[in-house]
């Protein structure tokens, strides 16, 4: 027997429960109620209302992905340059809040971010104007960094790890500045970490509902909670299944753009180290 | 000027922690906290874990989750571990083939994810806690794969040959020699799978049949009456645990000094 043949239930399994269930959404998707076929469902994305929250989230997770990675690739390098090369103990540090509940977390947040909340209780002890945020844009975009930094930090963090200390030094004894260097040797190097911590972002936030509903008041829609009203609220699953199939073109794209950054073995995958 | 330099980069480091950490903080202390009120410190009690454990309901939950997490997690991880055995024996076309729909539940939206199990699952069989469970498998092998795939690729081949050439069986040089080389991925995607399953919200709220919740669908169900002050007490308890689970764990495998292969 072919060693290959072994990853056969690992097959099945996926076929069963993954390709067969969004075979599933393609056929709502392009049904209506009485089983029709419609295009109406998946063309619902460009109403008035659902492009709105469609725009507006895609704005959200960008400014999302764009801080994460602001806040990101600084912190690896000075990860790397303090010597704090303890990897596991790092990747325990990022993956530990996960286990304090999501919900709960983003709920704490609220609590520090609110009217009366305590980052106002610091700021007016500080004699400062206390910060408008909460129930705005604002507030949801700092959810989500606060939410998905750790799947920024890690890709990132394990590829500038591995990038080798020799090629940083001959670049500078070539005389290469820090400006040069990080430019010229350090971001091509670390661009695998790069580009998967950005897919691992920014779609998660493209499709949030529960930040928005916390964070946001209630009254900013994005995409993922006009897709939850469908399902839950209004039980119309066709429009909802037309709408996430919407989503799923985005994801193809995410898709194929990682696909074309990866090699064998070599993926530049979060938990991967 | 080096000093000044390494300075701030403690500074950012120890901001981000910070930042990342001061909810969680926020949430120990409320769970200490006899004040009803989500901002005003009322005094010390134990009460809230005094109410969980007396709940059923939130008991209930918390075996829910637990059962979830750590049954997802060890379905997933013998199915992942099979398939990790097969994917590294293929070729570079089948490889690329199969690592894409590996991927597919990791960098889709977990909201389509969890519909599109729902829709399937709702064709066969009633929702209810066997659907989450299935789901929830579903969704961790891939974290067990690309836990486990890369363990193979910097083990050494020939070791597994030599060991047939004297005579063992595929099985046995399987677990005698191969097994020792990938246990800190298999332990590592165990860990990570288990992680997602307890993290998990969206794919559980679609999933879920009625009466059954977990500790994340019934969190979401009170935050318009206001969150019980027991959830806090629950969620400081698992990450404590967590916590403790982690330092025995290091704690056993520290001897070898071995740094890189440590399970996380």
């Amino acid at each position: 027997m072919k060693r290959k043949y072994i990853a056969l239930p690992y097959l099945i399994w996926m076929t069963a429960f993954i390709v067969l269930p969004l075979v599933f959404v393609a056929y709502y998707a392009f049904t209506t109620k009485a089983g029709g076929f419609t295009l109406s469902n998946v063309f619902a994305i460009f109403d008035s209302l659902h492009i709105k929250a469609t725009i507006l989230s895609l704005g959200l997770s960008l400014s999302c992905t764009v801080l994460c990675l602001l806040v990101a690739f600084p912190l690896a390098l000075v990860l790397r340059r303090i010597h704090l090369n303890h990897k596991g103990l790092i990747i325990i540090i990022l993956i530990l809040p996960m286990w304090m509940n999501s919900i709960l977390r983003i709920l704490a947040l609220q609590m520090i971010l609110s009217k009366n909340g305590i980052l106002n209780m610091i700021l007016e002890w500080l004699h400062l104007a206390p910060a408008e945020i909460i129930n705005t844009p604002a507030a949801i975009i700092l959810g989500m960094v606060y939410d998905y930094l750790p799947y920024m930090i890690l890709p990132i963090y394990n590829s500038v790890m591995d990038i080798d200390q020799d090629l940083i030094d001959a670049s500078s004894d070539l005389g290469a500045r820090f400006g040069y260097r990080l430019r010229h040797v350090i971001l091509p190097l670390s661009k695998p970490g790069i580009i998967s911590g950005i897919t691992m972002v920014f779609i998660p936030c493209l499709t949030s509902f529960v930040i928005p509903d916390i964070l946001g008041g209630g009254k900013i829609q994005l995409l993922g909670n006009v897709i939850e009203q469908e399902f839950i609220t209004s039980m119309n699953w066709n429009l909802g299944a037309g709408l996430s199939f919407a989503l799923l073109i985005f994801v193809i794209i995410g898709l194929i753009f990682t696909q074309k950054h990866e090699t064998k073995y070599k993926e530049s995958r979060v938990w991967q180290n | 000027m080096a000093k000044l330099k390494d300075f701030f980069c403690k500074f950012y480091v120890a901001i981000i922690m910070l930042f990342l950490y001061a909810p969680i903080m926020v949430l120990i202390v409320s769970s200490f906290n006899s004040s009803k009120s989500r901002v005003l410190w009322g005094g010390f009690t134990l009460e809230w874990y005094q109410q969980m454990l007396n709940s059923s309901i939130v008991i209930g939950a918390l075996r829910n989750t637990v059962v979830l997490a750590v049954g997802s997690a060890f379905f997933a991880t013998i199915i992942g571990l099979l398939a990790s055995i097969g994917i590294d024996a293929m070729r570079k076309k089948e490889f690329s083939i199969v690592m894409s729909i590996t991927n597919i539940p990791m960098l889709n939206a977990d909201i389509v994810t969890g519909i599109a199990m729902m829709l399937l699952i709702f064709r066969f069989m009633p929702l209810g806690f066997s659907s989450i469970m299935l789901a929830h498998i579903t969704f961790n092998i891939p974290y067990v794969i690309l836990n486990i795939l890369p363990r193979f690729n910097q083990m050494d081949i020939s070791t597994y040959e030599a060991a047939r050439d004297l005579g063992a069986g595929p099985v046995t040089s399987f677990f005698k020699v191969v097994l020792p080389d990938i246990i800190p991925g298999i332990v590592a995607g165990f860990f990570m799978a288990m992680t997602m399953s307890m993290d998990d919200f969206v794919i559980t709220y679609f999933t879920k049949g009625a009466g059954v919740n977990t500790l994340s669908t019934m969190i979401y169900g009170q935050i318009k009456k206001g969150i019980q002050p027991t959830m806090y007490a629950l969620s400081t308890m698992i990450f404590a645990v967590t916590i403790l689970l982690l330092i025995t764990i290091n704690l056993i495998t520290l001897p070898k000094k071995s740094g890189k292969n440590k399970p996380r």
